[in-house]
């Protein structure tokens, strides 16, 4: 049995968890990070990508927008290669009321949002498929952020900084004693094997799944999952943010993220039983399509990928357990002084944008248990990779005159694209050709960035994520994992999961180019590699 | 919930199937080059992200569009290439590229002293000079400049034409005019031996190799000037150039968004419109009886985007004593001026090879093609002639029968 003892464990390898674990590392503290899945698994890895500016919560929620506008700031200096910014657009249409756009922009400017009208003829200059019976635009410094990319970053940070990470492996019990957490007990779920790793702080950042996880250790957090169906289509549609200029509704973001756009979301509450299993709907679909369009009218006639859906973990406020009046702001609680268990915490609800602020809050309370004196230093020190300013300078920093799948590795990695051994013409050949993966990547991430099959490499590399859906790049993917030892009865298997996950998102919207593509990848697997089902 | 079932964004209709890639000239002889596939539609994806991710190597595409002839999608690969390059390309066009892409220029300044500019740019030296200070290569044999062009032969025809009582309109381009007036001779002997008269037009060069060459704003300027021109007529516009043909018809919107609708269908090649006279029954041929020669045709690149070889190859078919060979369909590896550059020239023989063995082997008595660009690449590179289709047609039929038959005894 693996024993080992740490100054904190975190639970949940998201992005709150990696960003807790690369704070705790940072101020020397002796990190263990504890996942289940794989790194951006839950949320974190399905949602907008939305780099928010905090106007969409100006008027509902300043704290939310203060909150973000400074995080946005921040990530633009520290996380840049994991940043695109688009700026963006919040538009009124004709059925929209445009004295919202006053009150908005007032709101916008008391929360430190810099928010600025401009006129229509502009917005339509701007950003060409915006919808051109637009009646008002404001611009603001919304842009996108690639969460799986983000994640990863804070995870390597973490780890340079000493900080240990065990994915696959599920906390099933706390050390408990004399009303303390001490640690944890654990399952490998890849080995079967049972662990026990003892720290003097536990952190719970295991999002909508972090009530289960309280619940171990006999505590209460009264969490709603809200389900958030969104779609992905298959290029860059627009090059700024799309926001409808009203009160926040479905459907009513388009973000450009990467090569591809993604309009989201739904809001629909659910069961804890269905977060592990989540289907899109037609209905979601429709209503997607349907006022998806109304922001960018060529989303009628455009390629979509992907459908995909995520849970939020919305936090009843303790006053209410009912969940009548939910908070979409961090919150952190210090289970000793809430329900007198000491060495416990969770941080939960925020946002995908709020990480870094979550983390350093956690961090904070987690030093000030341990009698640590350490200032929080992420709000300067630049993640990994995003040492140069511009994609241009890192490149440069690199080779002299950068290949196209340079180009794209660094698109991707930054200056961490220095790392990799790209220069033969063997690791520059192309893995996905769609996303211009070369096999140095992938290999890098199996050396490197603790990869278990095709669809942990998919998160580190975008493998798999373009146009063909894992057509073409499966079997070489899975082919580079065999070489690197994996039997080869399971890579086939784990061929088999990688395009079965392909198709899950695929099938709600199986129709025109993206039905055809499916059919074509069939029968590519089925005729000519002779995989078959058996 | 989307109505049309197809993306409108033609680069989303790829599938991935890659058969654009095998069927690529250049992707087999240089590395370089990153192939149709991922120059265009997946290419396309990433440069909409950021002009950072423009490959200058798309240079390298010939636009011979055999990709987009073997797209099962209907993605116009070639299109979305070129447009690229329009549109994110650091290159500017050098002195030798605009001197390559002036065509016409060119011919109007080398006609009157066409004997000498022949003999200088033939010499050892000059070549040596053109690949140092130029970069048009040393090997490359130059088409040579006539004294007297097509238009000014033409002139003394003129005043005839109008007996006729059937009419079309010639565009002859740039290789007739200036290095090849035999073509545009026996294009009107054929049409008048079929008792059609010949009218010409106020036209400037197509702009193909201002295309090529990147020299966009001139190649607009002159799809604009020829469109308005053709608008002036409206006679069928013959030609019997393939390339002048296809960009006239296809660049022109595509890539150089000139509108031609009101023309396009006018604009057609000589063998075509000949065929179509005779399906229709409309005119008769009548042959040599002592004609005879061992032929192969190669099929120029845009004559197969086209897809008009067929009308070529039936009309060609129908002379007795024509021993016919259909060459297998690959780029000659010229691709108008590209063969001539120095960057080039070494791909451009490696992408003709397979071609010219083929011709070598055959020996041939002469090769047809409707290009002057792959008559150049293959008289330098087997030493075969090269004959347009319409010559052919010229010495294989009773010219003087045939105008019997088609006019009656009204014409002459």
């Amino acid at each position: 049995m693996d024993k080992k003892e740490y100054d904190v464990i975190i639970i949940g390898g998201g992005i709150t968890g990696a960003g807790t674990a690369r704070d705790c590392a940072l101020r020397g503290l002796k990190v263990l990070l504890i996942e289940r899945k794989d790194i951006a698994d839950g949320a974190t890895g399905r949602n907008h990508g939305l780099l928010h500016s905090g106007a969409r919560y100006a008027v509902t929620d300043q704290e939310s927008a203060t909150e973000c506008i400074e995080e946005n700031m921040i990530l633009k200096r520290v996380a840049r290669h994991c940043v695109d910014d688009t700026t963006g657009l919040f538009i009124s249409l004709p059925e929209d009321d445009l004295g919202f756009q006053a009150t908005f922009v007032e709101r916008c400017r008391q929360a430190g949002i810099q928010a600025d009208i401009i006129d229509p003829e502009e917005a339509r200059r701007l950003e060409p498929s915006v919808n051109p019976a637009l009646i008002g635009a404001v611009r603001v410094p919304d842009g996108s952020v690639d969460p799986f990319r983000l994640t990863a970053a804070n995870m390597l940070d973490a780890k340079l900084h000493g900080a240990d990470v065990l994915l696959y492996t599920e906390v099933t019990s706390f050390l408990i004693e004399n009303g303390t957490v001490v640690g944890v007990r654990t399952l490998d779920h890849k080995s079967g094997e049972k662990g026990e790793y003892r720290s003097r702080m536990t952190v719970n950042a295991g999002g909508i799944w972090g009530h289960g996880i309280a619940e171990k250790a006999g505590v209460q957090v009264g969490m709603f999952p809200a389900k958030g169906a969104l779609l992905i289509f298959a290029h860059r549609v627009a090059d700024i943010v799309l926001n409808r200029c009203r009160k926040p509704a479905n459907a009513d973001i388009l973000v450009p993220g990467e090569t591809v756009s993604i309009i989201g979301t739904t809001s629909t509450r659910i069961p804890f039983e269905e977060c592990d299993h989540m289907q899109v709907t037609p209905d979601e679909v429709n209503l997607l399509v349907t006022e998806g369009a109304k922001l960018a009218p060529i989303l009628e006639h455009t390629r979509i990928l992907r459908a995909y859906a995520g849970v939020r973990p919305l936090v009843a406020s303790d006053s209410d357990p009912s969940g009548r009046s939910i908070s979409r702001g961090i919150v952190l609680l210090d289970h000793e002084t809430r329900d007198g268990l000491k060495g416990f915490a969770t941080i939960t609800g925020g946002k995908l944008m709020t990480y870094r602020l979550m983390a350093e809050k956690a961090t904070d309370l987690v030093c000030r248990k341990l009698g640590v004196e350490a200032a929080c230093v992420t709000r300067t020190v630049p993640l990994p990779g995003s040492e140069s300013a511009t994609l241009e300078e890192a490149a440069g920093k690199i080779w002299a005159a950068p290949t196209t799948a340079q180009k794209a590795t660094v698109g991707r990695l930054g200056d961490n694209a220095g790392r990799i051994p790209l220069d033969d013409v063997y690791s520059q050949s192309l893995v996905c050709e769609c996303e211009e993966v070369t096999v140095g990547e992938v290999n890098n991430a199996i050396d490197h960035l603790d990869v278990h099959n095709l669809v942990d490499i998919r998160r580190r590399t975008r493998v798999g994520m373009g146009t063909c859906q894992g057509e073409l790049c499966g079997c070489r993917t899975a082919g580079l994992l065999a070489k690197a030892g994996v039997c080869t009865r399971k890579a086939k298997e784990d061929l088999k999961g990688f395009m079965r996950e392909r198709w899950k998102g695929m099938y709600p919207i199986a129709w025109g180019d993206t039905l055809r593509e499916g059919e074509y990848s069939q029968w590519v697997y089925s005729e000519v590699l002779g995989l078959n089902e058996d | 919930m989307q109505e049309q079932n197809l993306s409108k964004n033609n680069f989303e209709q790829c599938i991935k199937c890659t058969i654009c890639t095998a069927y690529c000239p250049v992707v087999q002889v240089n590395p370089l080059y990153p192939g149709p596939k991922q120059a265009g539609p997946d290419g396309e994806r990433f440069r909409l992200r950021d002009p950072f991710f423009y490959d200058e190597n798309l240079k390298y595409c010939m636009n011979c569009k055999r990709c987009e002839n073997a797209c099962p999608s209907g993605v116009r690969i070639a299109d979305i290439i070129h447009t690229a390059r329009m549109k994110y390309s650091h290159h500017t066009p050098s002195l030798r590229d605009r001197i390559l892409a002036g065509t016409d220029f060119m011919g109007k300044v080398a006609r009157p002293v066409a004997p000498l500019v022949n003999a200088i740019v033939g010499t050892k030296a000059a070549k040596a000079g053109m690949d140092a200070f130029l970069g048009v290569d040393k090997h490359r044999t130059f088409p040579k400049y006539r004294f007297k062009g097509f238009e000014s032969w033409f002139r003394h025809k003129a005043p005839d034409q109008n007996r006729f009582p059937r009419q079309v309109a010639f565009f002859h381009g740039c290789s007739t005019e200036y290095q090849h007036p035999e073509v545009g001779k026996a294009f009107v002997r054929v049409m008048n031996a079929l008792g059609y008269g010949v009218q010409l037009l106020d036209e400037e060069c197509c702009g193909v190799a201002m295309i090529s060459n990147g020299l966009w704003k001139q190649a607009r300027a002159h799809a604009r000037h020829n469109v308005q021109a053709f608008e002036k007529t409206d006679l069928p516009i013959v030609t019997t150039a393939s390339t002048c043909t296809f960009t006239m018809r296809d660049e022109y919107p595509e890539i150089l968004g000139v509108d031609n609708k009101s023309v396009r269908d006018r604009i057609v090649l000589a063998e075509k419109f000949i065929f179509s006279l005779l399906d229709r029954g409309e005119v008769r041929l009548v042959f040599r009886k002592d004609f005879k020669a061992r032929v192969a045709y190669h099929i120029p690149c845009h004559m197969e985007k086209l897809g008009w070889s067929i009308f070529t190859r039936e009309l060609l078919g129908r002379i007795p004593g024509l021993d016919l060979t259909v060459l297998d369909s690959g780029c000659c590896g010229m691709a108008g001026t590209y063969g001539f550059k120095k960057e080039n020239y070494a791909y451009s023989q490696e992408i003709g090879r397979p071609l010219m063995e083929r011709i070598r082997l055959l020996d041939p008595d002469y090769v047809t093609s409707e290009c002057d660009t792959c008559k150049w690449q293959i008289e330098m590179s087997t030493g075969v002639s090269v004959r347009n289709p319409i010559l052919i047609l010229a010495d294989a039929l009773d010219l003087d029968a045939c105008r019997k038959i088609n006019c009656g005894t009204e014409a002459e």
